[in-house]
């Protein structure tokens, strides 16, 4: 509540000065301006903010509350039926068993973000040509995920764009590469890879550009070396950003749904754990059932995201 | 910090309360739909929901309407094209805005239909009249008249068949399996194609219950906890089939890229033999022909290979059925669309699918079945409800592409487990699932 008093404090200024010079004991100003200019700030904000419970809050809610329902999705009958979904979800270890494919996306978040942080660092420092790579490295992000799914559905066919460019190498095969779930799932993690290095390298970046640049020169008269430079001045840098990083990292491996849904629509093993959940609610009508797994994701990523931080406490960089 | 806590709670709050506050509709009034009986008396402005893109999209529908004006001039039909129909109309129905005239989603629990579609006559007389009615009937109302029915069975090209040396239907799946064996070894073209990619069209399948037996009732018979796939079950027949076919390497190599577009073209020119499909697609198969200049007359459409008594059986099964929305203002007008959309639009015979209508004649697509005579059966849809609680709650999907991926992928060695063991865990999960659902 800070802010309201930031802004009131100055306000005060000019009506002091501007009071009628009548005499008299100065009177505390009218409750109705006091009141307004604490409204000020929740007047402003009442835009966002009614975005924001329409269409985050209310919808969480909804969901929360379906997930204490038997409700099929369409008909004007529900009953609520307390925990039994959350029930379900817990006996049934099948509905577990799709967190095995995060982990394939996992490890491609660890490969991901240090694609980015490679090519983060190479090019904060002066390249030619380097805003040109820059643009070539973040333009996969723009993508429509929809466009990339069909893109690389013709990329990954037997007989395809990866086997042909394979075969320049000589190595050519004509496989199935979304054939069997170990190879499908790779390649799947792989567009995933080639889509999002370009948003983590965008944010390394900023963070890399953002230490003050006379660090770099004092250490380059030190006689600092390029690998010295990033080990003791970017790295130490950037390290909220990476924590940041890391964080996205897992709740989107956890949550990972529209390339798979797009290019296997979850079949040969790429189910992951949204998709089962929109399976649940859209094909056989459990939108209760679904609503609670929503809930349990949520609980997951939640749960993830308080213990890393517990790990990593946010800490102020102090480079100087 | 203590007052932005209780802020943030009474948001959370304030949103539980919006969300529990929703829900619950005031009971419809079950009145019946009835068309004007003078066409000229109808008037009004009503809103149809179609799935046929492609239809609204190069003006078809429209050319449609124009027609019905000329009958009923005061009427002015709107069309509105979905492109993920069910999902978009499912969330929809949650609203009292889902259009005038709107074709039933699968999603809707057949007992729920009076409380969203207004009655369209009583089950003797429209089911008389037309064919499918059974499939929308609830306490002895219609509420619902199908688009138009399709024939089940496999959609094939006949010049590569005659080349492998097959010239007559096979009778059992042991044959159709050597066919498409023969297929195989004498021609270049992949014997079936499964569509594994698009997924839909390994659903047709199920369509072919009750084709194994010749019964129209034997999908009223898996209601319970019946084992659907026990030996001898139809399921077992029809789902070892495609067993074999993909683990016999009869299917195209890699399924996981296959291609719905593209693969019309393929069969049209005879690189692929053989697809499971509905008798609909034979016109789309014509069409790819013609483009790709190959004969339209090399589409043949055969039944499953199964006889009995040395006859084959293809079920008939309904597609879309075209109902009028509970709140719709216009019932009248609505309703006098259905009628003549239905009866004299001459839609079905275009599409090449099974009329409605009874009186109306078979297309010329299924001249192979007419002549073969080949027995058609009208699916019963008595016990549709009770079977589709059960299969959603197995979380089988018969009608859903799933588990028939999951059984591609069984059968290619992309995922571990034999046919037996696959098909006892379905039967386990149907007969846990309706226990569950009768108690």
């Amino acid at each position: 509540m800070t802010e309201t008093t930031d802004t009131a404090a100055p306000a005060k200024v000019p009506r002091r000065t501007a009071a009628p010079p009548r005499g008299g004991p100065r009177r505390p100003a009218p409750p109705r301006g006091t009141l307004l200019r604490r409204l000020t700030p929740w007047l402003f904000l009442a835009a966002p903010l009614a975005l924001l419970i329409t269409f985050t809050y209310v919808p969480v809610g909804n969901m929360v509350y379906y997930s204490f329902t038997d409700w099929d999705g369409v008909s004007p009958d529900r009953s609520l039926t307390g925990f039994d979904n959350y029930v379900q979800i817990a006996t049934r270890p099948e509905l577990f068993r799709v967190f095995f494919v995060s982990l394939y996306y996992l490890a491609a978040s660890a490969v991901q973000i240090v694609i980015a942080l490679y090519f983060a660092t190479v090019l904060s420092w002066n390249l030619r040509f380097r805003n040109l790579f820059k643009g070539i490295l973040f333009f996969p992000y723009l993508v429509n995920g929809v466009a990339i799914g069909f893109v690389f559905l013709y990329f990954f066919q037997d007989g395809g764009t990866l086997d042909s460019i394979l075969a320049w190498f000589g190595t050519g095969s004509d496989r199935a590469w979304l054939g069997d779930p170990a190879s499908a799932n790779t390649s799947l993690a792989g567009v995933s890879v080639w889509r999002f290095t370009g948003l983590n390298f965008v944010l390394f970046l900023g963070a890399i550009q953002s230490i003050p640049a006379e660090l770099y020169e004092a250490a380059e008269l030190d006689g600092a070396t390029r690998w010295q430079q990033f080990r003791h001045i970017i790295a130490p840098g950037i390290r909220p950003v990476v924590g940041l990083s890391v964080i996205l990292a897992i709740s989107g491996s956890l949550s990972v749904f529209e390339i798979p849904y797009i290019m296997t629509g979850g079949a040969t093993g790429t189910t992951t754990f949204v998709i089962q959940t929109v399976k649940l609610a859209f094909q056989f009508n459990k939108t209760g059932l679904a609503s609670a797994a929503a809930v349990v994701l949520l609980l997951i990523i939640l749960l993830v995201t308080w213990i890393q931080r517990r790990i990593t406490p946010d800490e102020r960089v102090d480079l100087v | 910090m203590g007052k932005k806590k209780a802020f943030t709670g009474a948001l959370l709050a304030a949103a539980i309360l919006t969300a529990a506050g929703c829900g619950g509709q005031g009971a419809p009034s079950g009145e019946t739909a009835k068309a004007p009986a003078d066409p000229a008396e109808a008037s009004g402005t009503i809103k149809v929901l179609t799935h046929r893109t492609d239809l609204v999209q190069n003006g078809t529908m429209a050319k449609y309407a124009a027609e019905f004006n000329r009958t009923h001039p005061k009427v002015k039909v709107e069309f509105e094209a979905l492109t993920d129909y069910e999902g978009e109309v499912r969330i929809r129905m949650n609203t009292e805005d889902y259009g005038d005239v709107l074709m039933i989603p699968a999603a809707v629990a057949k007992n729920d239909y009076p409380r969203f579609f207004a009655p369209l006559g009583t089950t003797g007389e429209l089911g008389a009249r037309y064919r499918f009615g059974d499939k929308t009937s609830v306490d002895g109302k219609v509420y619902g008249i199908a688009i138009f029915g399709t024939a089940n069975g496999f959609v094939y090209n006949k010049a590569v068949w005659r080349k492998a040396g097959v010239t007559e239907w096979p009778t059992t799946p042991e044959e159709f399996l050597g066919a498409l064996k023969a297929v195989k070894a004498k021609t270049d073209a992949v014997p079936y194609y499964t569509n594994f990619k698009d997924a839909w069209p390994l659903t047709a399948w199920s369509n072919d219950i009750g084709s194994v037996t010749c019964d129209a009732t034997a999908t009223d018979k898996l209601a319970g906890p019946v084992s659907p796939w026990r030996e001898g079950g139809e399921l077992h027949t029809i789902d070892s089939l495609l067993y074999r076919i993909v683990d016999g390497g009869l299917a195209e190599k890699d399924p996981s890229t296959t291609n719905w577009e593209a693969s019309k073209g393929m069969l049209a020119q005879g690189r692929v033999a053989t697809m499971h499909l509905g008798s609909w697609a034979i016109t789309q198969m014509r069409d790819a022909a013609r483009r790709s200049g190959a004969d339209p007359d090399d589409i043949g459409f055969m039944p499953f290979p199964a006889q009995r008594d040395g006859k084959f059986c293809a079920m008939l099964a309904t597609d879309y059925q075209q109902a009028v929305n509970v709140h719709s203002g216009q019932k009248a007008a609505a309703r006098a669309w259905i009628d003549w959309f239905t009866e004299k639009s001459g839609f079905s015979a275009k599409e090449g699918a099974v009329p409605a209508l009874r009186s109306a004649p078979m297309p010329g697509e299924l001249e192979d079945f007419v002549d073969n005579d080949v027995t058609f059966l009208e699916r019963s849809e008595a016990r549709t409800g009770e079977v589709n609680t059960v299969d959603n709650a197995a979380e089988i999907g018969l009608n859903k592409p799933d588990y028939r991926q999951k059984l591609v992928d069984t059968a290619r060695g992309a995922q571990e487990g034999g046919l037996e063991e696959f098909l006892a865990d379905l039967d386990k999960r149907w007969n846990e699932a309706a226990k569950a659902a009768g108690s």
